[in-house]
């Protein structure tokens, strides 16, 4: 178990590394952050004062050390638009997507895995084929429009929630919906097949033979095994949840860090679009290797290999 | 059936087996059935349009449908709110979505199979590398990376396809690896290897045409994935530039009026929820006809 988590954490940390050269090369390629940072109104003169002032006029490699350097003791740079700190202006952004990001997963995994479960103990019944159903149509709904479609019927036909803003819980209950519903098709589909798999299995059969209650085969035995794929699923859904944020925070108003994300790009604010992706990025590195941790873990075959 | 003579022989075909569970697939029908006409209205667009999705009529604005008691039939889904008319926007907006979902595919799954097959065949150091470059690339937030280079480059149909080209190519990658891992290890492709035959032959004639299938229902899955993504980077005004009818930029040039029209916002958002649920009924389908063994 310690060599195989040893290993895992070699691997993330290279990830890590990768990820940070190319969010940094990337942004870094294919723009002139001294024009951003000087206006358009700026002259040749003072663009290039900026460039010399904050050493963009380095080779890359060096502004990238320079810059990993940097954000490894936690300082990502000033915010072009805001004047701040990065890492500050993002660790307060952090807990409102957190908190949004916690309760989608939960609505998700509430709403899927019952519903999984329901369709594998039955398969080809009517249950069966509403999650089915509901999993297709999930899939094929566009986050966007989903929260406008809600927006029109929950909060102004209905006049039963707040449109938008972070202030109260309730704030919450429309972007948890819209952010979790896209996750659930997944995990439903997995838990479904889990189940299936396992319910065919020979102790399963025997635990059924000794005389066992179903509902203790159902889940003592059969979705406690079922479940392993189902966690590292939900942890990489959780992590590109994040991701979808930026989408669902900027529709619902929600001060988070989507919705810094999608201020920050479209004011060209480039050390904190930076930030951002290197914060997303690591939170989804550390997320899959806690998962990996968990499975192997829970399950000795995979540590062993 | 028990007769054994050329004909029956013959029913038992593969082609006929496919035929059978192609025409006996529901979700199979239903989706084709979209796909097909949103491709035909697509390639028709300029022959069954009304009118020209940019001609701007500032006096008739905001025309309701032709089912609201204020519509009239000569806008059938009505006026946005530059007058221009809505069916004939909603009609030239097909293409964009169908040629960026195909474009982004195309591209995707071209660097995904390289590299998936590269990795499933040779194994060892490539698929260690490509194993670690599929960890990148789903380290790294689409959206988030998708909206900054397009913000920095400039959103246009080109850069839009290009950009979710180099992203969505992790779920080939996986997939192509996985098959190829599975094909190698065949006795036809060791015999392959016994007489000699070159790694690109053995490449193009023993392991393509064994994992073209899966290809082929990543690719369909692909496709509406790209299309949902252009149409939420539209949306969010870092896609499809205006006046360009994408069916994302739609909605959210409606958003603004959608609480007194709601129409605006609904009838692109069922063209793109109906486009896409076809296309991933068609691709679900794909996987079942091929691989039922690979059923959920």
């Amino acid at each position: 178990m310690l060599y195989y988590t040893l290993k895992r954490l070699g691997l993330a940390g290279l990830v890590a590394l990768t990820v940070s050269f190319i969010s940094f090369g990337l942004l870094y390629i294919s723009s002139d952050p001294a024009i951003a940072m000087a206006g358009e109104t700026a002259s040749d003169a003072d663009i290039e004062a900026i460039r010399q002032l904050y050493g963009f006029d380095r080779p890359i490699l060096v502004q990238y050390f320079d810059w990993l350097q940097r954000a490894m003791s936690g300082d990502l740079g000033k915010s072009y638009y805001f004047r701040t700190d990065v890492s500050a202006l993002i660790a307060e952004r952090l807990s409102t997507t957190m908190t949004l990001g916690v309760s989608a997963i939960t609505f998700a995994i509430v709403l899927s895995v019952p519903l999984g479960v329901a369709a594998a103990i039955r398969p080809n019944s009517l249950i069966d084929r509403i999650a089915l159903f509901l999993s297709v149509m999930g899939q094929a709904l566009p986050s966007f429009w989903f929260a406008l479609m809600l927006i029109v019927f929950l909060s102004v036909s209905l006049r039963l929630l707040p449109t938008s803003g972070s202030d109260t819980w309730q704030h919450f209950i429309m972007p948890t919906i819209v952010l979790g519903y896209y996750a659930a098709p997944a995990i439903m589909r997995l838990t479904r097949t889990g189940m299936l798999e396992v319910l065919s299995t020979d102790y399963i059969r025997t635990a059924r033979a000794k005389g066992l209650r179903p509902r203790v085969v159902l889940f003592k035995h059969a979705l406690r095994n079922a479940v392993i794929p189902v966690v590292s699923l939900t942890a990489v859904q959780f992590g590109f949840m994040l991701g979808g944020s930026i989408v669902v925070e900027t529709i619902f108003a929600l001060h988070g860090a989507g919705f810094l994300a999608w201020e920050s790009i479209t004011r060209n604010d480039l050390p904190t679009v930076q930030g951002l992706i290197l914060v997303f990025s690591l939170f989804y590195i550390v997320l899959t290797f806690f998962a990996d941790l968990l499975n192997a873990w829970l399950d000795p075959r995979i540590r062993i290999n | 059936m028990s007769e054994i003579n050329g004909k029956t022989l013959e029913s038992q075909t593969k082609s006929s087996v496919f035929r059978r569970r192609v025409f006996g697939h529901q979700g199979v029908m239903i989706g084709a059935a979209i796909v097909l006409a949103a491709v035909l209205i697509a390639l028709s667009a300029p022959l069954i349009a009304p009118h020209d999705p940019y001609y701007q009529d500032l006096l008739n604005r905001l025309v309701p449908p032709v089912w609201d008691s204020r519509g009239s039939w000569e806008h059938i889904l009505g006026t946005d709110h530059l007058g221009r008319d809505y069916l004939s926007r909603l009609i030239y907006g097909a293409r964009i979505s169908l040629l960026i979902g195909v474009g982004a595919a195309l591209i995707s799954g071209l660097i995904g199979t390289v590299l998936g097959v590269a990795a499933g065949y040779f194994g060892g150091r490539v698929d260690m590398v490509v194993t670690f470059m599929i960890t990148v690339r789903l380290s790294m937030p689409v959206v988030l990376v998708a909206l900054a280079v397009v913000a920095i480059v400039g959103g246009s149909l080109q850069v839009v396809i290009m950009v979710l080209g180099f992203l969505l190519w992790d779920r080939f990658a996986v997939v192509m690896r996985s098959s190829t891992l599975q094909i190698r290890s065949m006795d036809y492709v060791a015999a392959a290897q016994a007489v000699g035959c070159s790694t690109t032959r053995i490449l193009t004639t023993e392991i393509m045409p064994n994992v073209v299938n899966n290809l082929i229902v990543i690719a369909t899955l692909e496709i509406a994935h790209a299309i949902i993504l252009e149409a939420a980077l539209s949306f969010l005004g870092l896609g499809v530039q205006p006046p360009l009818p994408s069916w994302g930029l739609m909605v959210s040039e409606g958003k603004d009026m959608m609480l007194f029209e709601p129409w605006l916002i609904t009838i692109p958002g069922v063209a793109l929820f109906l486009l896409v649920l076809a296309i991933n009924l068609l691709g679900d389908g794909a996987r079942d006809i091929t691989a039922p063994e690979n059923r959920n």
